[in-house]
């Protein structure tokens, strides 16, 4: 999506249709390089956000529909972190999901007087993501010496462990799981969340431990030989992505109003990653995209009855087969990129044009 | 003790079954270093050619294992040409969510035309014999004998014949053997021809022991054998044997000695324990990491 920016005056247009497609490219252009416009949309978003169900603008059903999406791209986001920005095979993010929904439906439905459960529920989310954070700092640990296909078993494990865990609890409903949540989540607060997990994982990718993250990927002994704390940086990517994972949990708890253990299992994990390596490794616009093109494809399809599950994976294969590295592999929109690195990526573009030489990555 | 007796048959008759399906995961990953996710569905689909020969065509045993084979067998073949061939140089995730989302088609394109659990007959004579106590079934012999046979056999051929040794061979040099004059996408073909004809047995013992058979059963039973795989260190043939048996045996005896629904978290904590000591699987090298 980082796409040059030559002026368009120089080229001649050949037909009216180029011409018309050159005059388009420039409007895009200009919105995607002026970033003064990002805050004003997420502004615009907000007020949507809060208008659209107040005044009924779309129906309930559409609405539910994107409260799903803004789920889904926290989760796709999140596991983007660890699939894509840090190269590893995370199977088992259902399982943080279910922590998180979990922790706070039992907030909810237990703990608080049901008069302040409106009020404290971005509390009981945030408790939510902290109970998956923990139990993410676990994982993190055997990450440290296993890798590929053998962290991908461990997450695997942890998937089922977490599901059998709760299904042998009896306090919290056991394999009955808990009915009767309050419907807390609204449009207003996916999109405080949605923005919030985006804002804060994209922040994170470009710090300092981001750069880090994507070193391991590249080649972990070299960033290990050259000076990047690779422990740290794996608890602290499988940290954070366990916070936002809990955090979609709360809110997917407090939308579906029924949790149990079977909603968390292994077919929901594999959902997330359908998103992520749909939209593309590495990229938080991949995974924004992801999650919208899935969901909305899911409901587009419900016509087809039946059919529709066996459509989706068709189109997934093709896609694979076609574009195998996901609608946005590795590349980002420009609002997402910090100055300094649009700066470096053209000053290293140019420098490949007139060398021609050294690859560019 | 006589409890103990009864319970190991079980683990047996189990352990084989997730060791039949184990090798089909570590033969494809030892030849291409890719995650078949696929294969669990290819045991349903297996178990479902056995309802339909056994039901529809009303066939005997062996004709059925035979039909339930070959079928799943060429299916595997079609699917690695069509799906896998494209991207066998993408990156390797790309691979794998291929064969997630293969495996998403195969459990409902089933779905169709099969919404409800169906019924197997059952195909073979059993009679039990009761030997100090324990009870002994002929299904559950035949079951045990027929699958330890066809590991022994997969063992021959991988260790004697030219193209078991073929298959060593790309799996230690995927780049240089092809060049020797050993064609590729046959020995390819081949392994997954194997490898899911074994899984689809797998499937037709299953449904012989376990009779009812939905469309969503591949999924925990692949995931499982893909941990036996893991467990004897994946693309270790001998290692999915191993595993297969270990994991069967840990999951009948949870079941046996303490309350079942325990069964699935004692067994995976055990395998977390087991690979923080032996990071690579019972019998599998590490692979050593050049920068």
């Amino acid at each position: 999506m980082i796409m040059d920016n030559t002026p368009s005056s120089t080229s001649t247009p050949v037909s009216k249709g180029h011409a018309l497609l050159e005059r388009w490219k420039m409007r895009w252009d200009r919105i995607a390089n002026n970033r003064k416009i990002f805050p004003i949309v997420l502004a615009v978003g907000f007020i949507l956000s809060i208008l659209v169900p107040k005044f009924g603008l779309v129906n309930e059903y559409v609405q539910l529909v994107i409260i799903y999406i803004g789920i889904n791209i926290i989760l796709t986001t999140s596991l983007n972190l660890i699939n894509g920005y840090m190269g590893e095979f995370s199977v088992g993010h259902a399982g943080f999901m279910a922590v998180g929904a979990y922790v706070s439906a039992i907030f909810t439905t237990k703990l608080l007087p049901e008069n302040l459960e409106a009020i404290y529920f971005p509390l009981v989310v945030l408790a939510g993501g902290i109970g998956a954070a923990l139990i993410g700092l676990l994982v993190s640990v055997p990450s440290f010496k296993t890798r590929g296909d053998y962290l991908a078993i461990v997450t695997l494990a942890f998937n089922m462990i977490v599901k059998s865990v709760i299904e042998n609890i009896e306090v919290i409903g056991g394999p009955r799981g808990i009915p009767g949540i309050a419907k807390l989540t609204t449009l207003p607060w996916t999109f405080f969340w949605t923005v919030l997990a985006i804002l804060v994982i994209r922040n994170f990718v470009y710090s300092n431990y981001g750069r880090g993250v994507q070193a391991i990927r590249e080649d972990e002994i070299a960033s290990d030989l050259m000076g990047v704390n690779t422990n740290r940086v794996k608890l602290l990517a499988f940290t954070l992505s366990s916070f936002f994972a809990g955090v979609a949990g709360a809110l997917f708890a407090h939308v579906l109003q029924f949790i149990s253990p079977k909603v968390f299992d292994i077919i929901k994990s594999t959902d997330v990653l359908i998103m992520v390596y749909l939209g593309g490794i590495g990229s938080i616009t991949g995974s924004i995209l992801g999650a919208t093109v899935y969901t909305v494809l899911l409901e587009v399809l419900r016509p087809f009855g039946m059919w529709r599950m066996v459509l989706m994976p068709l189109m997934l294969v093709l896609l694979m087969i076609f574009r195998p590295r996901g609608i946005m592999g590795l590349r980002e929109f420009r609002w997402l990129i910090p100055g300094f690195d649009l700066y470096a990526l053209k000053y290293w573009r140019a420098k490949k044009e007139v060398s021609h030489g050294t690859p560019a990555s | 003790m006589t409890y103990f007796f009864q319970q190991s048959l079980n683990a047996l008759q189990l352990g084989s079954i997730y060791a039949l399906i184990a090798l089909g995961y570590t033969m494809v990953y030892g030849i291409l270093t890719m995650i078949n996710f696929a294969h669990g569905d290819l045991f349903m689909v297996g178990a479902f050619f056995t309802f339909i020969a056994a039901v529809l065509l009303g066939l005997p045993f062996v004709p059925t294992l035979l039909v339930s084979m070959i079928g799943v067998a060429l299916l595997g073949v079609l699917i690695e040409r069509v799906a896998y061939r494209p991207l066998r140089n993408a990156p390797r995730v790309s691979a794998v969510i291929t064969a997630l989302g293969v495996g998403l088609f195969l459990e409902n394109f089933t779905l169709v035309f099969y919404p409800y659990p169906q019924h197997i007959p059952q195909l073979i004579q059993n009679t039990t014999w009761n030997i100090a106590g324990v009870s002994i079934s002929s299904l559950q012999i035949i079951i045990i004998l027929l699958s330890v046979g066809m590991m022994i056999m997969l063992d021959l051929i991988v260790r004697k014949t030219m193209v078991g040794m073929a298959m060593r061979a790309i799996s230690w040099d995927k780049a240089i053997i092809p060049l020797m004059g050993v064609p590729l996408n046959l020995i390819v073909s081949a392994t997954f021809a194997l490898g899911t004809g074994l899984g689809a047995a797998a499937g037709t013992m299953y449904a012989l022991a376990f009779p009812v058979i939905d469309p969503y059963m591949g999924i925990l039973i692949g995931w499982k054998a893909f941990i036996s795989a893991v467990v004897g260190g994946i693309g270790n043939i001998r290692g999915a044997m191993i595993g297969g048996f270990i994991l069967g045996t840990v999951e009948i005896m949870v079941a046996a000695f303490l309350p079942s629904t325990y069964r699935d978290f004692v067994a995976f904590a055990l395998l977390l324990v087991l690979l923080i000591f032996r990071p690579y699987g019972i019998l599998g090298k590490p692979r050593p990491q050049k920068v």
